[in-house]
């Protein structure tokens, strides 16, 4: 009685192996491949843990990044910075200026209409990721668009994708920008025609027309 | 001669410093140039022209870097896109 039923069981057992064998390793084969995306996926979340975002380093970082913009640019280029929070770089023609936001879109405009032309989507994207971010601190940004800008401007407008005004940039807020810009040379003129002020200005901001912005 | 690079969560970093006159620490300053760029920086030289207005001037080799240049800036070279 043992013995037939043993058999059976036996053979229903191959039986049963043949159908499922090609399932079966399919099965194996998908877990194996499971486990190891997971492990990719631990290794990796392990490794962004290690350099996750830091507030202090970024504060730190950007402090040397201003101090860097600083000693690039002239005395007026960073108070404008400084105060404003962007940097106005006068074009290749008379015709043509170019307001620099941190992580933000280049506008081109024309000084003397306030008219907006063109954005300009152009990054800086470090793919070494040394913390974890492709992104460098903003005075950075600004620091690369200027010298980018400065040193050849065709380059960089043509690296560039280049979108009408109010594609990402806020048409209101940047005319406001150019406003207070306009206000800010016209205080600093101001005070450079008080002979007690002691102030002097050289560089970019001298150009006519300049303050006439909308 | 300073070489600096801008780096994110950093600020810049010193990458080579030297006397461009003393051949092996022009050698170094070569070295870690061409290491730049081959890693796809971007290379400046800021400069102040005559009339007091600063600017910068793009490098592609060693030899287009002044010589009495004070620093060359490394950065990741441009690409277009949305924010």
């Amino acid at each position: 009685m043992l013995l037939p039923l043993g058999a059976t069981a036996i053979v229903a057992t191959v039986l049963l192996w043949e159908l499922c064998r090609t399932r079966l390793l399919g099965a194996l084969a998908w877990v194996h491949a499971e486990m190891r995306r997971r492990l990719e996926l631990r290794r990796r979340a392990g490794g962004e843990w290690q350099v996750r975002y830091d507030p202090g380093r970024e504060r730190r970082a950007e402090r040397r990044a201003r101090a860097l913009l600083r000693s690039c640019v002239n005395e007026e280029e960073w108070a404008m910075y400084r105060d404003l929070g962007l940097l106005r770089v006068w074009g290749s023609s008379s015709s043509c200026a170019y307001v620099i936001y941190p992580h933000r879109p280049i506008l081109a405009y024309v000084p003397q209409t306030g008219a907006l032309l063109n954005e300009y989507c152009v990054a800086f994207p470090d793919h070494s990721r040394p913390y974890g971010s492709a992104r460098l601190p903003d005075a950075d940004d600004v620091l690369a668009k200027w010298m980018a800008l400065t040193a050849d401007e065709g380059r960089l407008v043509a690296e560039a994708n280049m979108h009408l005004p109010g594609r990402q940039l806020d048409v209101e807020q940047v005319r406001d920008d150019l406003a207070r810009l306009a206000r800010w040379e016209g205080e600093r003129l101001g005070r450079r025609a008080t002979p007690s002020s002691g102030w002097r200005s050289r560089g970019v901001g001298d150009r006519p027309g300049s303050v006439r912005a909308a | 001669m300073k070489l600096l690079r801008l780096k994110p969560g950093h600020g810049e970093v010193v990458l080579a410093e030297g006397d461009v006159e003393v051949p092996a620490e022009e050698a170094a300053l070569i070295e870690a140039f061409r290491r730049e760029l081959d890693a796809g920086m971007w290379a400046a030289v800021p400069t102040e022209r005559g009339d007091g207005r600063r600017e910068a001037e793009m490098v592609r080799s060693f030899g287009e870097v002044p010589r009495d240049a004070e620093r060359v800036i490394f950065f990741p070279r441009a690409a277009g896109g949305a924010f």
